[in-house]
């Protein structure tokens, strides 16, 4: 039971990574009608700003600033000089372009920081871990992802919801047409959305620095999960991507804790491992598939 | 007429390969020139879906991987001696495990193209992707061929009187197996499945209303490209003697589209030299830099942004023609 506990926690700190990912992501697919492939890329460059900073500060917390200004600036170099070039094509186009970019911030960071992995200085504070309910021990800089990432999801909700800008936002995402004939600055409004994508997406690769190491092909890694979900939340839909996030990070982390040792109940232990781990990455690609057979659409689809 | 001279001026070019080679003392150029016919059909059967169909499978190296595999598992298992489930023998003659291959890889695209084709735009890319994936995966797990590291083929495949363990007797093979696989696909492209196809990309619906099926001619396409993939990656197989996961890893899908568009969408030499483009590229530029990836991004981004229609797009604008 502690143990189940423990992975539902984990399972909640990947999914609000991968929701603070697919937030700007789902944004930027929606609004801008762009598949940008070089999302992950983002969230590298948002790891190594912060983490060079963090290491020459010696202190994790002036990290933050210097990912979220970095990524942010180099997010909107992106969209002035290739993003913007993409809207009107085709998604063959914006594939490649963006699966461009991906190789050369690749190489770039290659060039500045080299092949090794860097690791991010914890803070003092959430060296330990603490007990959350008798008998569960948790470390506390989880907990602080955790926290981040719902406080994010709050902020979005009235940034959405509540705000001119997000009027303008939900309007997009369904009558993109509309939204342009009715005189609105478009242009301006995608740079903010582009932009926002870019600032969430650094915050989320500069706090996963500690747990995972800081290394180039960082971003693949976790753009393919991130696309899971923003296709199973549907395109354009925020709470689409909170919702699949949260429910894809459980279930991956669950099928990867579990299934290995339900295996081993029914074959010799080193299949049971290799059988479990690769039936544990298949499983988010797996219910990508069906309930993109159920609904073609995804879950939450915005409207259009 | 033109298309014969260039047919004839590449078939020239890849079939006197091997003596260039010997003359100029590299041998790297016929592995060079070999990889580039293999890759170049791999290219031609996505450009089938892609160019000529519209539709954007972004799961393509999969069934290149599956027909690596079908070589490396009858392989493996001829050389135990044990059979496949206790069904099947194993083999290491070529004209069974090439037909061996075509035919599993095909089957994977049925099944993959029967769910994904119910989808649309941005999910079906998506979706191609996911199953790509799963395929993948499916392969680092399978540890009794080897799981990550995958099978090491001793022996390239036997044909009945021919030399196969001589380089260029192999290098001749691919090319008469990539010959044979051009002429077909010429006929594909221009018979009436080839222009129904065509017209699916431009107009769905109006394909529909003049009652055809499209449903089925799409299914039949993506199978027919899963087919040819997987022809390629038999012959990858035989020629690298080596299968691994990594051959159907998602960036390999990329590569390949990236050879597609380099060469030009939707034409029939396209994929021939986009592969030619996109290997010799590598070839020279991981020569000169181990950050080659830099510059291969930075020409893909100006192609994808700058050009319109590939090299014989660019070839025909600066003879002056314009489209």
């Amino acid at each position: 039971m502690i143990l189940f506990l423990e992975q539902l926690l984990n399972g909640l700190q990947y999914g609000v990574m991968l929701f603070l990912l697919a937030a700007g992501l789902t944004l930027i697919f929606g609004i801008m009608g762009v598949i940008n492939l070089a999302h992950g890329s983002l969230y590298m460059v948002g790891a190594f700003a912060g983490t060079w900073v963090a290491t020459q500060a010696d202190s994790f917390w002036p990290g933050i600033p210097a990912a979220l200004l970095i990524a942010g600036l180099v997010g909107l170099v992106v969209e002035a000089t290739v993003i913007r070039k993409l809207y009107a094509r085709d998604h063959l186009d914006q594939v490649l372009a963006t699966f461009a970019l991906i190789l050369i911030f690749n190489q770039l960071i290659v060039l500045i920081f080299g092949r090794q992995p860097i690791f991010t200085p914890l803070p003092e504070v959430f060296y330990g871990s603490i007990e959350i309910i008798p008998g569960l021990f948790y470390p506390p800089y989880r907990l602080m992802i955790i926290s981040v990432g719902l406080l994010v999801a709050v902020g979005l909700y009235f940034l959405i919801n509540r705000t001119r800008i997000g009027m303008l936002v939900r309007a997009g995402s369904t009558h993109r047409e509309m939204v342009r004939a009715l005189g609105v600055d478009v242009r301006l409004l995608y740079t903010v959305v582009f932009g926002l994508g870019a600032l969430l997406a650094g915050l989320a690769g500069y706090m996963t620095g500690p747990i995972l190491a800081v290394q180039v092909g960082m971003g693949e890694e976790i753009l393919l999960a991130t696309f899971v979900v923003v296709v199973i939340g549907g395109v354009g839909s925020i709470k689409g991507a909170f919702v699949a996030g949260i429910g894809l990070g459980v279930v991956d982390t669950m099928l990867r804790a579990f299934l290995p040792t339900i295996l081993r109940g029914f074959m010799a232990p080193s299949d049971a491992d290799a059988l479990g781990s690769s039936i544990s990455s298949m499983g988010i690609f797996l219910l990508m598939a069906i309930v993109l057979l159920i609904r073609p659409k995804g879950l939450f689809a915005a409207g259009g | 007429m033109r298309k014969l001279i260039l047919a004839v001026v590449l078939l020239a070019i890849f079939a006197l390969m091997p003596l260039a080679a010997d003359l100029l003392g590299q041998n790297a150029l016929q592995t060079l020139s070999a990889r580039i016919l293999i890759y170049a059909m791999a290219a031609a059967s996505l450009n089938l879906i892609l160019g000529y169909g519209g539709m954007v499978s972004f799961g393509h190296a999969a069934y290149f991987g599956v027909g690596a595999y079908v070589v490396g598992i009858l392989y493996s298992h001829w050389m135990s001696e044990v059979p496949i489930f206790g069904l099947f023998p194993g083999s290491n003659q070529l004209l069974i495990t090439l037909p061996a291959a075509m035919l599993l890889s095909g089957f994977a695209a049925l099944v993959i193209g029967a769910l994904s084709l119910r989808t649309g735009g941005i999910q079906f890319i998506m979706i191609t992707l996911a199953f790509a994936q799963m395929i993948f995966f499916l392969f680092v797990s399978l540890t009794a061929y080897g799981g990550e590291d995958g099978i090491i083929i001793r022996r390239s495949n036997e044909v009945p009187g021919l030399n196969m363990r001589d380089k260029t007797t192999v290098y001749y093979v691919i090319l008469v197996v990539a010959v044979l696989y051009f002429a077909w696909m010429w006929r594909v492209v221009n018979s009436s499945f080839g222009q129904v196809l065509k017209g699916i990309r431009q107009n769905e619906r109006r394909m529909e209303a003049m009652g055809i099926a499209t449903f089925r001619y799409k299914l039949y396409a993506f199978v027919l490209a899963g087919m040819g993939a997987g022809l390629a990656g038999a012959l990858m197989a035989n020629f690298l003697r080596f299968t691994s996961p990594d051959m159907m890893h998602w960036t390999k899908s990329g590569e390949l589209i990236i050879m597609v568009i380099l060469g030009g969408l939707g034409t029939f030499f396209g994929p021939i030299l986009g592969a030619a483009a996109f290997l010799i590229l590598e070839f020279y530029l991981a020569d000169w830099t181990e950050h080659w990836q830099l510059g291969l991004g930075i020409i893909l981004l100006f192609v994808v942004l700058f050009t319109k229609g590939g090299i014989l797009g660019m070839i025909d604008r600066l003879r002056g023609g314009r489209q």
